[in-house]
């Protein structure tokens, strides 16, 4: 604890750094995910060369990735870039399938009934598959999230400023305290990155809080059925969607 | 270029492939590394995602540890363990073993809950005992599904063993950590082409033994058991949309 308070602007100098290496390849992969399995759905040739090569990609260990890239991307081996990309590669690795099994799992009722009501492709994609989307999306971006604050402490072996320096340094003074405060700021800045993604899926997907997928649909069907049922009225006040499939 | 030639060059080097630091040696101590920590994974591992997965018990605190184990960094926990237990082989293995518990549980109970219900159900109405419930039905149904988080779990330790000779021991990773050392480049990419291989090659192998032990029957009911789902997916809203009409 002394020494955490000694160096807490280090630590958290290194924290910072660590965050970056680990957000900017999971934005990223997210903006390479996204238009790579909406196109990967349509294709099934696509889709099976995706599935392949991502699951190739997964197999290359994170230390040889890191060594491998300069070679390719002709940038020096402490370039923090390698890490970027690296880590990059990975989440694309994860978020791809995760973006296809969420687009998948939009109703497609609700896209016809989108299409029905004269929205265009891209229009529709942006307010009705993406938005539906989204817990699924959430789900695979947690997993990229914990596991890229992981993997970043793995570049430090290389020199790369990060978190991870701590667990170098503390070998080689054999100082273990340094070395735990480092397991614990990784651990704290994976539980915050967790919680802001939780929130943020909150946030953005209100109508999963007040319903569940499948009451939704209960209202749905209750509409039609029940042209005068009173308490669905209300409800599909709640949920434009659940109106619009109605 | 050069560097992709002198790689090659340090790869086919016979020099590299004899002795007690030759690329044999250095790929033989990796497997041994890994198979270690997977046996032992395996030994903590499998029995109580078996009963996890065959009694639906201790789901959530199962769920809950893996996921806060995954968040662990590899480097800081083979560091901690190697300052705190001195230098040698076991230390290292046995935070490797803590960091492959979690997938190879995860992916051992989910195969076992993978396993339809109606299938569990009708042997259990055959007289079948709870253990032969659990090894001749949910067992060889849950296989495919198990293999997904074995092959997981191998993978990370074939990747994670790299970062072992940091600390410092043998295997694969020598090449990166003498290579970073001693600045030689194509020492540092010939070892990481070696461990990508060597990975792919594990993965490819157990690929091929998935699909020896699967039984045949299995890809047949996948299939069916897809349909089945879908059936029941829609029929539900129905039947819960007459039931939501009641109160």
């Amino acid at each position: 604890m002394e020494w955490f308070l000694a160096n807490s602007g280090m630590v958290l100098g290194l924290a910072g750094q660590h965050l970056v290496l680990a957000i900017v390849p999971m934005v990223l992969g997210l903006l390479i995910s996204i238009p790579l399995a909406q196109l990967a759905r349509r294709n099934a040739a696509l889709r099976s060369v995706v599935a392949t090569a991502t699951s190739l990609l997964y197999t290359i260990p994170s230390l040889a990735l890191f060594i491998i890239l300069p070679t390719i991307l002709g940038t020096r081996i402490l370039d923090p870039i390698n890490v970027v990309v690296a880590l990059t590669i990975y989440a694309v690795a994860l978020l791809v399938r995760a973006a296809m099994d969420a687009f998948d799992s939009v109703d497609d009722d609700l896209r016809n009934a989108a299409v029905a009501m004269g929205f265009k492709p891209l229009p529709r994609f942006f307010q009705v598959d993406l938005p539906l989307s989204l817990p699924v999306m959430f789900a695979g971006l947690r997993v990229v999230s914990v596991s890229n604050i992981s993997l970043v402490s793995v570049a430090a072996l290389l020199g790369v400023g990060n978190l991870g320096v701590l667990f170098t340094d503390g070998l080689q003074r054999t100082f273990i305290t340094e070395v735990v405060v480092g397991i614990i700021a990784i651990l704290i800045l994976a539980l915050i990155m967790d919680a802001i993604l939780v929130i943020l899926e909150r946030l953005l997907t209100p109508w999963t809080r007040v319903v569940g997928g499948k009451s939704q649909r209960q209202d749905g069907n209750a509409l039609l059925t029940e042209p005068k049922s009173g308490p669905a009225v209300p409800h599909a006040g709640l949920h434009p969607d659940t109106g619009a499939s109605a | 270029m050069n560097i992709f030639a002198e790689t090659i060059a340090w790869l086919t080097d016979p020099i590299h492939w004899r002795g007690s630091g030759g690329i044999p040696t250095r790929t033989f101590e990796h497997l041994q590394y890994s198979a270690l920590v997977l046996l032992i994974a395996a030994v903590i591992a499998v029995p109580i995602g078996l009963f996890i997965g065959h009694t639906g018990r201790g789901r959530v605190v199962a769920v809950a540890v893996a996921g806060a184990l995954r968040a662990l960094p590899t480097l800081g926990l083979l560091v901690l363990f190697a300052l705190l237990a001195g230098s040698g082989l076991m230390p290292p293995v046995w935070a490797l073993v803590i960091l492959t518990v979690p997938p190879l549980l995860a992916g051992t109970y989910a195969g076992i809950s993978s396993v339809d219900a109606v299938v569990v159900d009708a042997a259990r109405a055959m007289g079948m005992t709870e253990l032969q419930i659990l090894f001749r039905v949910e067992l060889p149904n849950g296989l495919q599904v198990m293999f997904g988080g074995i092959r997981t779990a191998v993978l990370q330790v074939i990747a994670t063993v790299s970062v072992v000779a940091y600390l410092p021991l043998g295997g694969l990773g020598r090449y990166l950590f003498d290579g970073l050392v001693l600045q030689d480049f194509p020492r540092m990419l010939g070892g990481s082409l070696l461990i990508a291989g060597l990975a792919i090659a594990v993965d490819l192998i157990l690929a091929g033994v998935q699909r020896l032990v699967l039984s045949p029957g299995l890809t047949l009911d996948s299939s069916g058991r897809q349909k089945a789902a879908d059936d029941l997916t829609a029929t539900a809203p129905a039947g819960a949309a007459v039931q939501g009409g009641t109160p």
